[in-house]
């Protein structure tokens, strides 16, 4: 080997190069700066210690040396009437009870009410990422696990915005998020989100994350139904530098639920890190600190999981499992969990397909907090884990496992119908407010639209000047609902009113509570009871159908449809006519292409594609310019490749056959051969083309001949063929085995072409 | 308002007990409809939550044994008669280095008492005062 030709490296480097996992940077572990997933050395030790029902140090520290973030959780979260009992359970045992069946979920919730950050990071460390998947389950608020998505437009145009609404709504997402690009656009984003959801149902949730005064000022106009963009802090600075402390956000918390909206708290590994102050704690021990005030804050749940930083935190040993350890955390604390599963963290699809699995299998209250529903390019967020593109993968992910996360399979008309109507309600309602002209050509654009590179719409100042009118004229939900009745859209109306009485009653501030058919489900009305197998959420036999449903599914009738239409094509192409029962034959240059029952009767095409005739055509030429003689036979009495070749080959001259399926699989058979044994064998159906059949007659006219020839290479391409192959395959070879009788004779046939 | 039911029997109000519900104005929740609205005898102003609602949230939640969440609710009650730009002041001057002093924050809870009887608001404040004080976090940031 020469040196110029030497690679100076395994070649193999070269491949994982090239893959997106390449991109992915890996942090060495470091604890000192803040690179930890979970027990930094820097974590404290678990302890409390109360005088008179007040506590007097937590976590090796005593009041005096309190940060604010301890002292609001010393004042607020701290249950004293539980906290002496549920500091004195060792660790271990209460990290058993969350995987034990037998323990409910009132019980472990009710200790941790007690239970200082250090202590809960400690106990919800101690779990395998098996173990947490199994607490997950047993202690999600809600019995129906839910989903959440993005739903945002690079041009922030209502039309599109509208119409991906509507999208997001009837794919089953319960609570859709939305921001913008320029933040004066908010209140048309807001506008346009609601309508389009409307189109399909009421009760979806939506939000517009933007500046906290101004995204309050949305809430208050009926714009939007919940917020989540309350972010809370693991360390004193950087909650200073996130310009908030734990008693401005829980009066933030307050002032929302004043005027009637669910709110929930962000926090998430990583965003220390990110701000710098991070104190050498573990990412969990931080986010420990992060859950505990909020649940001393008084707001119903939590958005966490990574979230902004899940891609700092999955740069760490241990940091995905510690993202989902975080999700465990807060329904141990009793708080709705919208589990990340956001901000994609990797480049990998692998990794962030096996970051999901655990909440999705566990069931989380909302598995996504932001599911990106629209073309990547078109989420204003950043990139999510999973995206438009990506949504039937998330389908086949719940139908492989059968769990429900949320969404389900819709046919595309419904689809186009559900986007159809959102775009007509929000033209009729910005035509009606006097706020925009909608023309024919944006509709018909957004209708069919991946993302706003295929629509011709607003442009940003136009969008910016309806934004200006709204907010001249303060557009308020009233408005809009009068705007729709007023123009015949009383379905999406009536829609929105669900919400409106939802904005005076107040039954979705509750945990967890989402609004299903037009009733609010929350962890009041309808918990989590989950005790083991059998008992907790069970998909039931309707939503087994939806979660089962694939757009392209094939079954048996619509491979028999496919055999058919082809099959009136061959019919012109030629035939195969019977001449009575097969006799074995005595011309050594014969050579036997015994055909399986099905093929070019029943069936029509390989899956390769190749059409019987042309098959037979060029099995028949390879076996002539091998200077043999194609003989056919039909074999009734078996499908099974070797059988057919080795019963051809008994009734071969030269003791040489070909046996072929309907689909394509082909075998050179040799009396005297055990069955399966044999001289070539094709398996790889889809894989052999014309040529290749050509090769094959050719080789079994040289082993007619007595010669041994080069076997026919047909170079395999490395892609999962069966994934693509194997329904069809096996329907067909099915409608092939139904056809054989045991008893039937092989049968004589002339092959002539048309 | 009370009610001999259990709150969890209530549960959810605008399901079993609208009766116990008003509008922002008000108005009984059932003269919130799409026509009241489109004939313009309800507004906006009536898609509001009502202290009462809170209230009755708050027991809901409490029965639940989610105490927290119950405080919150009854804040969000005391806070349901503030203006919005109240809201927002004060949301403001709760944010760190907003208020120059301890007093500021004082002067803030004592008005919250005394116009709005928000006893468990201005509480939360006196709470964030104290701590400020201790923490330095009156120091101005911008």
């Amino acid at each position: 080997m020469s040196q110029a030709t030497t690679p100076n490296r395994w070649k193999r480097y070269d491949h994982w190069d090239e893959r997106p996992l390449a991109q992915d940077r890996f942090a060495v572990e470091d604890a000192e700066h803040g690179f930890c997933a979970m027990g930094s050395p820097w974590d404290p030790a678990p302890s409390l210690t109360l005088e008179g029902g007040r506590v007097t140090g937590m976590d090796g520290k005593t009041a005096a040396d309190f940060d604010m973030i301890d002292s609001f959780i010393a004042s607020h979260h701290i249950d004293p009437d539980v906290a002496a009992e549920a500091m004195a359970i060792d660790s271990t045992d209460f990290a058993r009870r969350l995987v034990d069946v037998s323990v409910p979920r009132s019980e472990l919730v009710r200790l941790a009410a007690g239970m200082t950050p250090a202590k809960l990071a400690e106990v919800v460390g101690m779990l395998s990422a098996a173990e947490l998947t199994f607490a997950q389950a047993k202690l999600r608020a809600r019995l129906a696990p839910g989903n959440q998505a993005h739903v945002t437009n690079a041009k922030d145009d209502p039309i599109q915005m509208a119409a991906d609404a509507a999208t997001a709504a009837i794919y089953g997402f319960d609570e859709l998020e939305t921001t913008v690009r320029v933040a004066r656009n908010a209140r048309t984003c807001a506008l346009a989100l609601t309508v389009g959801a409307a189109a399909v149902r009421g009760g979806v949730l939506v939000q517009c994350s933007i500046e906290e005064a101004e995204e309050l000022r949305l809430g208050m106009a009926g714009l939007t139904s919940y917020t989540e963009t309350m972010s809370v802090y693991g360390t004193e600075d950087v909650f200073v530098d996130g310009d908030d402390t734990p008693w401005s956000k829980a009066f933030l918390t307050a002032a929302y639920t004043s005027r009637g909206l669910k709110a929930r708290c962000t926090s998430g590994a990583g965003s220390e890190v990110l701000m710098a102050f991070h104190e050498k704690k573990s990412m969990l021990y931080l986010e420990a600190r992060c859950l505990c005030v909020q649940r001393g804050m008084g707001v119903q749940g939590t958005q966490n999981g990574g979230i902004d930083g899940a891609s700092v935190a999955g740069s760490v040993p241990g940091g995905v499992k510690e993202m989902f350890a975080e999700n465990v955390m807060a329904a141990l604390l009793d708080l709705e969990c919208a589990s990340g599963n956001d901000t994609r963290h990797s480049h990998s699809d692998m990794r962030v397909a096996a970051r999901v699995l655990p909440p999705l299998l566990a069931g989380t209250d909302l598995i996504c907090s932001g599911f990106g529903s629209i073309a990547d390019y078109d989420n204003s967020f950043a990139i999510s884990s999973f995206n438009g593109s990506d949504m039937e993968e998330y389908l086949a992910l719940q139908r492989d496992y059968m769990v429900d996360g949320g969404l389900a399979h819709v046919p595309e008309d419904a689809v186009m119908a559900a986007r159809a109507r959102a775009i007509d309600a929000i033209s009729a309602v910005l035509e009606e407010l006097n706020l925009a002209e909608v023309s024919e050509r944006q509709k018909q654009s957004v209708l069919h639209a991946h993302g706003s590179l295929d629509t011709q719409t607003f442009s940003l100042g136009a969008v910016a000047a309806i934004n200006a009118r709204m907010e001249e004229r303060a557009v308020t939900l009233a408005d809009v609902i009068a705007a729709l009745e007023r123009r015949g859209f009383h379905t999406e109306a009536e829609n929105l009113l669900l919400m409106a009485r939802q904005r005076v009653a107040g039954d979705y501030l509750q945990t967890a509570a989402v609004i299903r058919d037009g009733k609010v489900v929350s962890a009041v009305n309808q918990p989590n009871d989950y005790q083991g197998p059998g008992s907790g959420y069970v998909v039931d036999a309707q939503r087994r159908e939806s979660l089962a449903r694939m757009r392209g599914q094939i079954g048996r009738s619509d491979v028999m449809a496919a055999e058919g239409r082809a099959g009136d094509d061959e019919k012109r192409a030629y035939r195969l006519i019977p001449k009575g029962p097969a006799a074995r034959g005595s011309d050594p240059r014969e050579v036997v292409i015994a055909l399986s029952p099905g093929f070019g009767a029943e069936l029509n095409k390989t899956t390769g594609e190749c059409r019987h005739s042309e098959v037979l055509r060029m099995l028949s030429e390879g076996i002539a310019e091998g200077g043999c003689v194609p003989r056919v036979l039909r074999i009734r009495h078996t499908a099974d490749t070797s059988f057919l070749g080795l019963t051809g080959a008994r009734l071969s001259g030269s003791g040489i056959a070909i046996g072929i399926q309907g689909k394509g699989t082909t075998v050179i058979h040799k009396a005297g051969l055990a069955p399966h044994t044999n001289l070539e064998l094709f398996p790889q159906a889809p894989l052999i083309g014309l040529e290749h059949y050509r090769q094959i007659g050719a080789n079994a006219a040289a082993f007619a001949r007595g010669e041994n020839p080069e076997p026919v290479v047909i170079p395999p391409h490395g892609d999962a063929l069966g994934a693509k192959f194997h329904v069809r395959t096996a329907l067909l070879y099915h409608i092939e085995a139904d056809l054989a009788d045991p008893a039937a004779e092989p049968e004589e046939l002339d092959l002539v072409f048309a | 308002m009370s009610s001999p039911e259990k709150p969890s029997a209530l549960y959810p109000i605008a399901e079993k007990r609208p009766d116990l519900l008003s509008t922002g104005t008000g108005r009984p929740l059932a003269d919130l409809t799409v026509e009241n609205l489109a004939g313009g005898s309800l507004g906006q102003a009536d898609i509001a939550i009502s202290a009462d609602a809170l209230r009755l949230q708050a027991e809901v939640a409490r029965e639940a044994g989610r105490v927290r969440l119950a405080e919150n609710f009854e804040r969000g009650a005391e806070l349901v008669a503030v203006p919005d730009d109240v809201l927002l002041e004060i949301y403001e001057l709760l944010r760190p280095g907003r208020a120059a002093s301890v007093d500021v924050l004082r002067e803030a809870s004592a008005m919250l008492r005394r116009d709005y009887g928000a006893e468990a608001v201005a509480a939360l404040v006196d709470e964030a005062a104290e701590t400020y004080q201790r923490r330095g976090l009156f120091r101005r940031r911008f």
